[in-house]
């Protein structure tokens, strides 16, 4: 239980099949409470499909996935950001014709209450919900870099500011956990490094864990705990940045030709 | 990689595409700048109740078509729920038409002859046999009714998108008026009631009533109480439409629209979400068709066919899907088209040689239309979403300049 501190997720045996193929084989993992860890690995290891598992886009074909204590193994996405867990995704997906701040609204879809009736009448109740849900969106947007153009189309958004909406837009929902999925992917080294810090400050001023998938080795090894590294969907090597810097089949299977 | 790995193309698409009808588009907007919406408003309801006290005198069969025109209105509004908010490709919308005007004909008309059940009806009415409810009364009950069958028939379409939706849904636009027609002993041959009759129709139906005492009686022959119901039908249903649109489930359908799987990452309940888009557009379907089947005093099945579904479909695309204005202007267009532009071009066919009606090739004519339009203006006359960004345009500067260059 989180309550002792231990681990917010543990994933126990996840395998995913698809035909033939096993895209993920057998994989624990763990994100202890407070954590910023990394998934690493080729192209194809598979560690987008396991991000899915966890999230409930995909059902593991085995293996059991549980948060807070609750088993929330192949239960619906929408059960799974309930449940206090948020996600971007490697391949941008706002929601385009919507403005900035929108796409930050409904990310808090899931903390809000109003009902059909209620926003037709407009009780007093949906209202103050309404304002409040926009306060938090704007301040949401402040938090990850974006003060302006909050009324623009996401679309009209430059790439990095996209990728930044899209945490916004995560953490509109009180994540625990926050899986981000190739976050630095097209982000110059200064944005990488800003977003270094908010990874940080999430985990310290929010209590945040924090799971990603990065290609950027300069900041999977400053920012994580732990690195978990898959190769062909399987678990080849896990640690600390030193540690899997130093694992012999890492080098081979992945960093072999920067090392 | 630096941050314009992308052209911070601040158009939105719907602009950049305006392309050829950009003058107009120009010119409808610099118009539309002269008063602020809430002025827009005032001004639209005094012409439309100017109208309706005097526009009788001047052009009875205008006048008439208006009060129709009002209920496509509502119609259009309702579709535009399904397919304009949450991007659900709806063909069989007429479902929802028969259903709402087949209550009106159950619950106001003399078809069920045996019963006898008078609620708030004239002293007039109360002297027939059958059911007779107040109006007010039925379209409250033809709402929640389609609202019930919108989520029934929605539920095995909730796994489907594109092609596919437009299939199954056009096959149950087909199978509603079907079932009413052929359910003359008991729906699907079950029991002996008949919901129908059949290929006759249910006719006459009651008038609507207003149970305050001194107040005259609505007659046929004056069909001015008519547009003020139709009138006040159509500003409920835009309120819903308005209020909906700018709430949790509205953004959510909306998110729906653009990307299921990042919505329900978002933690939006797809199948509640969907079958709430498709209840609620049935209901206003409903709604609307109790008042065509009351305004038109029968019912009838061969009202119930599928190019009524693509009407209304034609007037939200015409209009600007998902945009409220939009789909009032193309539902009037279409309408007024349909009723007074098509029998104008009647003689014309035959000047060239060539021996057909107009009014027979109508759908074609719309097709037509909707062809020409995909080709200028894909988004529709007013298109959607620009007018909400211009609401905040003055609190946001560098909003002007990504939004308005062309």
């Amino acid at each position: 239980m989180s309550s002792n501190g231990a681990n917010v997720l543990e994933a126990t045996g996840v395998t995913k099949r698809f035909g033939g193929l096993v895209a993920v084989n057998d994989v624990d993992f763990n994100v202890p409470e407070r954590a910023i860890v990394a998934i690493i690995g080729p192209n194809g290891a598979g560690k987008t499909t396991f991000f899915n598992c966890m999230t409930g886009l995909y059902k593991p074909t085995t293996g059991t996935v549980m948060f807070n204590g609750r088993d929330i193994t192949a239960k619906a996405p929408h059960i799974v950001t309930q449940a206090g867990v948020a996600r971007t995704f490697q391949n941008i997906k706002l929601f385009k014709t919507m403005t900035v701040l929108e796409n930050v609204q409904v990310g808090r879809h899931s903390r809000m209450k109003a009902r059909i009736t209620g926003s037709i009448i407009r009780t007093p109740f949906v209202r103050r919900e309404e304002r409040e849900t926009e306060e938090h969106a704007a301040d949401l947007l402040r938090l990850v870099g974006i003060p302006r153009r909050h009324h623009d189309l996401a679309a009209s958004l430059p790439y990095g500011d996209q990728r930044r909406l899209e945490i916004a837009r995560a953490l509109a929902s009180d994540p625990k956990l926050l899986l981000l999925d190739e976050p630095t992917a097209g982000m110059n080294p200064q944005e990488s490094d800003q977003l270094r810090e908010l990874m940080e400050k999430l985990r310290t001023e929010r209590g945040i864990s924090i799971l990603l998938i990065e290609h950027d080795m300069k900041v999977v090894m400053n920012v994580s705990d732990h690195i978990t590294v898959l190769d062909g969907g399987e678990k080849i090597a896990a640690g600390s940045p030193q540690e899997v810097r130093a694992n012999p089949r890492v080098i081979e299977a992945y960093l072999g030709s920067q090392a | 990689m630096s941050t314009a790995t992308e052209p911070p193309s601040g158009t939105a698409p719907a602009a950049k595409r305006g392309g050829r009808l950009a003058p107009v588009t120009h010119a409808f907007e610099s118009v539309t700048r002269l008063l602020p919406t809430w002025a827009w408003g005032v001004f639209w309801m005094l012409v439309a109740i100017l109208y309706g006290l005097y526009g009788d005198t001047f052009n009875d069969s205008l006048y008439e078509s208006t009060i129709q025109t009002l209920a496509y209105v509502m119609m259009a509004l309702g579709l535009n729920i399904v397919v304009g908010f949450a991007g659900l490709l709806d063909l069989g919308y007429v479902a929802f038409f028969a259903i709402g005007a087949f209550v009106s004909g159950w619950f106001m008309s003399g078809f069920y002859a045996n019963s006898n059940i008078h609620i708030l009806v004239s002293d007039q009415t109360k002297q027939l046999p059958g059911i007779h409810i107040n109006f007010f009364f039925v379209i409250c009950i033809a709402a929640a009714f389609t609202a019930m069958w919108g989520a029934i028939l929605g539920a095995p379409t909730l796994r489907l998108r594109g092609d596919y939706l437009a299939i199954v849904t056009l096959a149950f636009g087909e199978i509603v008026p079907r079932v009413f027609e052929l359910s003359t002993s008991g729906p699907f041959g079950i029991g002996n009631l008949d919901i129908s009759n059949g290929r006759q129709g249910i006719t006459p139906v009651d008038k609507p009533y207003f149970p305050v005492p001194g107040l005259d009686n609505i007659t046929r022959i004056d069909i001015t109480p008519f547009y003020f119901i139709a009138l006040g039908m159509m500003l409920v249903v835009l309120f819903v439409n308005v209020r909906l649109r700018d709430s949790r489930l509205g953004r959510a359908w909306i998110a729906v629209r653009e990307d299921e799987v990042a919505a329900a990452a978002m933690g939006v309940h797809l199948v509640r979400v969907k079958l709430w888009a498709y209840a609620i557009g049935a209901s206003i379907g409903g709604f609307a068709g109790v008042f065509l089947g009351v305004f038109q005093n029968t019912i009838n099945v061969d009202q119930f066919e599928f190019g009524f579904s693509v009407f209304i479909l034609c007037m939200i695309i015409l209009g600007g899907m998902g945009n409220l204005a939009g789909v009032i202007l193309g539902a009037v267009a279409l309408s007024m088209i349909n009723r007074f532009l098509l029998p104008e071009l009647n003689g014309v066919p035959e000047k060239f040689g060539l021996n057909f009606d107009v009014t027979a090739i109508s759908f074609g004519i719309f097709g037509f239309l909707l062809l020409v339009m995909m080709v200028l203006r894909p988004e529709g006359f007013i298109p959607n979403r620009r007018r909400k960004i211009e609401l905040h345009e003055d609190e946001f500067d560098d909003t002007l300049i990504s939004v308005k260059s062309p």
